[in-house]
C-alpha cells in the first residue's frame, strides 16, 4: 500500500491536503488499537524504531504476533494494564488527507475521555465485535457521537475473520444498529465489515468478503466530504485578544484578535460589538502575511473596525441581522468529567467561548441513562461520566447558539472554584 | 461553500495562534522556550503571527546546557537580533556550580535531566506561569497523551493520570498560585507538517540541518559529532562523514544522519521515506521503554 509515499513526495500535494479529525470508540477487545496500529503501518506512519520496540516488547510478554496495540498504549501504566486509560492523539498522512485521531478507551468509567475526544472530531469510528454485535457500550458510544454533533459514523464491524467472513452476521449487526440509531441525529452511518489483525477492509479491499461492494475504511476516510460540516452562515468573531502596538509607526493601531467560530466576515462589513451594542464597520482584516478579503471559520485573524469602541477579550463580533442569543439563564446537557459531583446550587466558573464568568446551578432537570437513552428523573446526582441535563444562571450574559448550531459558540466548561480542574463540559440546548 | 476549505497546514497555524493568543490573555507571565531548534523557530514565527504588528508579548528563554551547537547558538543570537525579541538565558553549569546539580559519568554524559533543574530556577526567579514548549505529540508516545495546556503542580511535576480534559476551543488555565503550565502549541504537527511549513514560510534555519562535513564517532549505531564533551573509549576514533541533523539538541545525545540533503526540498523527501523517528536519533530517548514519561514527571518538556 501507499507506493506514492515511496514514491517522490509532491510538496505540492502536501500543501494542499485539508484535515480529518477522528476519535474511535468500542468496548474493551473490540479491536480499538490494533485498528489503529493498523492505519498507522499501513499508512507507513509507523517507523522502524517504534516498531523495533513493540516488536521487542511483543517478544518479551510471549505474544506470537506483533501487538500493534502497543503503539497506542502509551503510558506505563497503560502498557504494563495493557489497557488505554487516557485520550490518545495518533497521527497519519495519505497523499490526500492529514488525518488526527483520538484513541479514547471504552469503558464507561471513561465517558469524559470519549466526550473530549468526540469534541473536536469531525467523524467516529464505531467498532463492533462480530461476535458480540450490537451490545450496550454501542449504544452508549453512538449517543455520545451523537449528543457531540459528529455528523459522520463508520460502524467497523471488526473480526469477521472470527465469523467466517460471513454476510448474514454483518448484515445482522448493521440491521440492528440502524433500528436503534434510528433514534439518534447522525446524518451520515456507514457501514465496514473489517478484521483490524488481518488488514481486511483497513487499507487494503478483503479477498475474503468479495459480497462487500463499499469502500474500505481508509478509502471513506480520504473521500468524506466534511467541508460542509462547518457554520458558515452565522458570523460569529469571539474576541480574544487585543492588540495595540504602541510603537511610533502603528500608533493608533488597534486590532481585535481571534479566531472565526462561524461565518464570513469582509473588510466593509457592518458588525455590532456585543455586548455594548456598538455598530462599526471592519476596516481590514489582518494577518502577518497582509490583509484578506475575507475570514472564515477556522482561521485566526486581526480585525481592525473604522471606528473607535470600546472591545475587550469575551466581546464578541457579529452582524446586526444575524445575532446569537443573549441570557444569563442557559440550558445545557452537562457530561460531568470529575469524581467531585455535581453540587446542586453549587456555583462554578464557566467559560464559554473567550468570555469567563461565574455560574450556579439552578437545577438538574434529569440524568441520561446513557445505554438505555432513557431520562431519569428520580435520581438527579450527576457524578464522573454522567450525562444529563441541567439549567444555570451566570453572572455575565452570555452571547450563545445552540450547540447543533454551532459547536463552538454552542459550548461550555465548568471549572471547580477551588482546585481549578476542569469538572464539566456542556453542550448548550 | 466549497471554497471555503483552510489546508490542514493552515489549520495547524490557525490552531497554534489561537493557543498562543490564549496564554498571552490567560496568563500573566508567559515565556517562550527557544533553542534555536527547528521547532521552536517556528514557535517564534508563529507568535510574530499571533501579535502582529505588536511585537511578541513576551521573552524568549533558552536553557543553555554547555553541550550546544555553537552553529544553534550563532543562529539563535542572529534571530534575536532581527525580530527584536528579548532572550533571557539561563545556564546549567550556573546550576552545577551551584551544587543544584550534578553532571553524570559516563563517556558521554548527558544534560538532559539537569536542564529540568535550570528551567524550574529560572521560571521560578522570573515568575514565569506559563512556558510554551515545541513538543509535538508524534514525537513519543508519552506526548501522545499530553495536553496543550499542561498544568504542573508547584514542583513542576506532570500527573499524566490526572490531567485536565480539554474540550473544543475551551483551555483552562487557571492554576493556584506557584504552580505554572506548559503550553504546547505544537501538539497536532508532525515533523512532516514542520518541514513543510519551515519550506512554505521560506523560513531560515541553522545550517546543521543541512548537509555538511563532520568528524564524528560511531557509538551504538549512533554517529556523535565530535566535541569535548565526548570521551573517546577503546578503539573508537572519529570519522569524517557527510552528514546533517534531524534534530538540535545537545551534542552528547544527538546523533547525525548520513545525508547529502542541501535543501528544504531534499529534507523533505528523506522525512517522507525515513524509517526512523526523528528522536531515535537521540540517545537520552533509548535509555528506557519509559524514559519520556519519566523525565516529563520530574518537570522535563
Ligand atoms: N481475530 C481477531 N482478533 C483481533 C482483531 N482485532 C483485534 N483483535 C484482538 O483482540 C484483542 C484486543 O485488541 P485491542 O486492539 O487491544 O482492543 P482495544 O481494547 O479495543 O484497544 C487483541 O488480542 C487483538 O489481537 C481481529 O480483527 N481479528
Ligand atoms: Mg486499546
Amino acid at each position: 500500500m501507499n507506493t506514492e509515499i515511496e514514491e517522490k513526495l509532491d510538496s505540492q500535494k502536501y500543501l494542499e491536503m485539508d484535515l480529518l479529525r477522528f476519535t474511535t470508540a468500542g468496548s474493551v477487545d473490540d479491536g480499538k488499537s490494533t485498528l489503529i496500529g493498523r492505519l498507522l503501518y499501513d499508512s507507513k506512519a509507523i517507523f522502524e524504531d517504534q516498531m523495533d520496540a513493540i516488536e521487542e516488547v511483543s517478544n518479551r510478554k510471549g505474544k506470537g504476533y506483533v501487538d500493534l496495540s502497543l503503539l497506542t498504549d502509551g503510558l506505563r501504566a497503560e502498557r504494563e494494564q495493557g489497557i488505554t486509560i487516557d485520550v490518545a492523539y495518533r497521527y497519519f498522512a495519505t497523499p490526500k488527507r492529514k488525518f488526527i485521531i483520538s484513541d479514547t478507551p471504552g469503558h464507561i468509567q471513561y465517558t469524559r475521555n470519549m466526550v473530549t475526544g468526540a469534541s473536536t472530531a469531525n467523524l467516529a469510528i464505531i467498532l463492533v465485535d462480530a461476535r458480540k454485535g450490537v451490545i450496550e457500550q454501542t449504544c452508549r458510544h453512538s449517543f455520545i457521537a451523537s449528543l457531540l454533533q459528529i455528523k459522520h459514523v463508520v460502524v467497523c464491524i471488526n473480526k469477521m475473520d472470527l465469523v467466517d467472513f460471513k454476510q448474514e452476521v454483518f448484515d445482522k449487526i448493521q440491521q440492528d444498529y440502524k433500528d436503534f440509531a434510528s433514534k439518534l441525529s447522525i446524518p451520515d452511518i456507514r457501514f465496514i465489515p473489517i478484521s483490524a489483525l488481518l488488514g481486511d477492509n483497513v487499507v487494503d479491499r478483503s479477498e475474503n468478503m468479495s459480497w462487500y461492494e463499499g469502500s474500505t475504511l481508509l478509502h471513506t476516510l480520504e473521500n468524506v466530504n466534511i467541508s460542509s460540516d462547518q457554520n458558515f452562515v452565522d458570523a460569529r468573531f469571539p474576541v480574544q485578544y487585543v492588540i495595540r502596538p504602541q510603537s511610533d509607526e502603528f500608533h493608533d493601531f488597534r486590532g481585535y484578535a481571534g479566531r472565526v467560530e462561524g461565518g464570513v466576515f469582509k473588510p466593509g462589513d457592518e458588525v455590532i460589538a456585543l455586548p455594548s451594542g456598538f455598530n462599526a464597520k471592519i476596516k481590514t482584516i489582518e494577518t502577518i502575511d497582509g490583509q484578506l478579503d475575507e475570514a472564515f471559520p477556522p482561521m485566526s485573524v486581526t480585525i481592525t473596525l473604522d471606528r473607535e469602541i470600546d472591545i475587550s477579550r469575551g466581546d464578541m463580533l457579529v452582524k446586526p441581522n444575524n445575532q446569537p442569543q443573549n441570557s444569563q439563564d442557559v440550558e445545557l446537557m452537562i457530561c460531568w468529567l470529575n469524581e467531585k459531583k455535581l453540587v446542586p446550587n453549587g456555583k462554578y466558573v464557566i467559560r464559554h467561548t473567550t468570555k469567563e464568568a461565574r455560574c450556579i446551578v439552578k437545577e438538574v432537570r434529569y440524568k441520561m441513562n446513557i445505554n438505555t437513552l432513557h431520562r431519569v428523573e428520580d435520581d438527579t446526582t450527576i457524578g464522573l461520566n454522567d450525562i444529563g441535563r441541567i439549567l444555570i444562571r451566570t453572572t455575565a450574559p452570555l452571547f450563545y447558539d445552540s450547540y447543533t448550531k454551532n459547536r463552538f459558540t454552542g459550548s461550555v466548561i465548568l471549572i471547580d472554584e477551588f482546585t481549578n480542574e476542569t469538572v464539566g463540559a456542556g453542550m448548550i440546548i | 461553500m466549497a471554497s471555503y476549505n483552510l489546508t490542514h497546514l493552515k489549520q495547524l497555524e490557525a490552531e497554534a495562534i489561537f493557543i498562543m493568543r490564549e496564554v498571552a490573555a490567560q496568563f500573566e507571565k508567559p515565556v517562550l522556550l527557544f533553542s534555536g531548534g527547528k521547532d521552536s523557530i517556528v514557535m517564534v514565527r508563529l507568535a510574530q503571527k499571533a501579535f502582529a504588528p505588536a511585537k511578541i508579548p513576551f521573552p524568549l528563554m533558552h536553557i543553555d546546557t554547555g553541550h550546544n551547537f555553537v552553529e544553534a547558538l550563532e543562529f539563535r543570537d542572529d534571530m534575536v537580533k532581527k525580530i527584536g525579541a528579548n532572550l533571557i538565558v539561563r545556564y546549567v553549569q550556573d546550576s552545577i556550580d551551584q551544587g543544584r546539580a550534578q553532571d553524570e559519568k559516563g563517556p558521554n554524559p548527558s544534560r538532559n535531566g539537569l536542564q529540568t533543574i535550570t528551567l524550574l530556577d529560572a521560571l521560578e526567579e522570573f515568575k514565569f506561569d506559563a512556558a510554551f514548549g515545541g513538543g509535538r505529540r508524534d514525537e513519543e508516545k508519552a506526548r501522545a497523551k499530553e495536553r496543550f495546556f499542561s498544568h504542573r503542580d508547584e514542583f513542576g511535576q506532570w500527573d499524566p493520570k490526572n490531567q485536565r480534559p480539554e474540550l473544543w476551543n475551551l483551555f483552562n488555565g487557571r492554576k493556584n498560585p506557584g504552580e505554572h503550565f506548559r503550553v504546547f502549541p505544537l501538539s497536532n504537527w508532525t515533523e512532516m507538517d514542520v518541514w513543510q511549513y519551515i519550506a512554505s514560510e521560506k523560513m531560515e534555519i541553522p545550517n546543521l540541518y543541512f548537509t555538511h562535513k563532520r568528524e564524528v564517532v560511531v557509538r551504538d549505531g549512533a554517529l556523535l559529532a565530535k566535541s569535548d564533551f565526548i570521551t573517546l573509549l577503546n578503539g573508537e576514533k572519529y570519522e569524517e562523514r557527510i552528514v546533517r541533523f534531524r534534530t538540535v539538541g545537545d551534542m552528547t545525545c544527538t546523533g547525525a544522519v548520513e545525508s547529502t540533503a542541501d535543501n528544504l526540498d531534499d529534507i523533505i523527501q528523506e522525512v517522507a521515506s525515513a524509517r526512523q523517528t526523528e528522536r531515535g536519533t537521540r540517545a537520552d530517548d533509548k535509555r528506557s521503554e519509559a524514559a519520556m514519561e519519566d523525565r516529563k514527571k520530574q518537570g522535563y518538556f
